[in-house]
């Protein structure tokens, strides 16, 4: 029987996987793409109480999410790349010029 | 619900179970494979297979829309901008493996795992009840049900929501263009600047005489050395930074190359 916890359960691990991938990763854009794995743990969770309570408020929430997350990603990638433009290079390192 | 009724009786439940624990497993691999992987392209495809994944649970709870939904948002759109973007950085933006902060990795690692831990136990705290009552609104009205209530109770938000679509599309247009500081070169001073450069005739195809014709093949001279100009930049390892200006002197065509030494060597 495959009930409620075990897509929670699942969301929770994937969403600390994308959590530790933003920490550890230098690459800006495997960062967003940590980030995106996030979001989409928080989606299933959604996707699941939606289920569980037998409504559809939290599939809504969850479409919300997608749109937002869709918005995110092209500012984050359009930023990425004028960075890019600029630094010759993707990396969170070395974009540190207002360090000091 | 539709699939319930294909399948339905104990046989059912042994297929989410067995769907369940295939997927959950594959994605979960796919994650860590996500953190762990040094190309960011192979991040990109691992990636996809934890969105796919997603897609599949989101059907099994009852949710046909939103698979639908993450399947070409997600994995269509979202994806292949990353991909684009991976394109334009250079395709061996490989992380490095020095430590710029020292022990960031063991520290990242602690915060995982007592947030792994607290989620745990705020998840284990909580009673997280049984599915749900399956009520039409799960079934083929998915689709009706969803529209009904974003149309109706979340129609603001929703307004709210186009306003920020094009508030981003405005914005990457903003951030990403960019002003033209020199004249344009009419096709006059085009076709002078080939010829000075002392490579008027196109560059060599991948893959020519060589044993197959994929583009990270370079083309093979009459002598039988190799043609580095006939591959792509991007491909061979050296990304757009060291791409071979047109104007200035040509690293041209590098003969006596180790077989060995193709696109794959210009990876750090």
């Amino acid at each position: 029987m495959v009930s409620p916890a075990h897509f929670i359960a699942l969301s929770v691990i994937l969403f600390v996987i994308g959590a530790v991938g933003v920490l550890v990763r230098r690459n800006a854009i495997v960062v967003f793409m940590c980030v995106e794995l996030m979001l989409n743990a928080a989606n299933l969770a959604f996707v699941t109480f939606a289920r569980m309570h037998g409504g559809l408020d939290g599939q809504v929430i969850a479409f919300f999410v997608m749109v937002v997350a869709a918005a995110e990603v092209v500012v984050g990638l359009a930023i990425l790349t004028s960075i890019f433009r600029a630094r010759r290079s993707a990396s969170v390192d070395d974009a540190n010029l207002m360090k000091y | 619900m539709t699939h319930s009724i294909v399948l339905a009786g104990p046989a059912a439940e042994t297929t989410r179970l067995v769907t369940y624990w295939v997927l959950a497993i594959g994605s979960v691999a796919a994650a860590l494979g996500m953190v762990l992987a040094r190309r960011a392209v192979h991040c990109a495809l691992l990636l996809a297979i934890v969105m796919l994944s997603l897609a599949v649970f989101y059907l099994m709870n009852g949710a046909p829309f939103l698979a639908f939904v993450q399947v070409i948002v997600y994995t269509g759109a979202v994806l292949m901008l990353f991909l684009f973007v991976l394109m334009i950085v250079g395709i061996t933006a490989a992380d490095s493996i020095i430590e710029t902060l020292r022990g960031q990795r063991m520290w990242a690692a602690l915060c995982g795992i007592a947030m792994l831990v607290l989620l745990s136990l705020v998840v284990g705290h909580a009673a997280i009840g049984s599915a749900g009552p399956s009520t039409a609104q799960f079934g083929n009205s998915n689709v009706t049900a969803l529209a009904h209530l974003i149309f109706t109770k979340y129609v603001y938000p929703f307004e709210i929501t186009s306003a920020l679509l094009i508030t981003a599309a405005v914005g990457a247009m903003v951030l990403t263009h960019r002003e033209r500081t020199r004249p344009k070169p009419t096709q006059r001073e085009l076709a002078a600047r080939r010829i000075a450069s002392g490579h008027p005739t196109p560059l060599p195809g991948p893959g020519t005489y060589a044993q197959h014709n994929s583009v990270d093949m370079p083309a093979l001279l009459p002598d039988g050395s190799q043609s580095e100009l006939s591959v792509s930049p991007v491909l061979s390892g050296g990304g757009p930074a060291e791409r071979p200006a047109l104007t200035g002197p040509q690293p041209g065509v590098t003969s006596e190359t180790p077989p060995g030494s193709g696109p794959e060597a210009g990876d750090q």
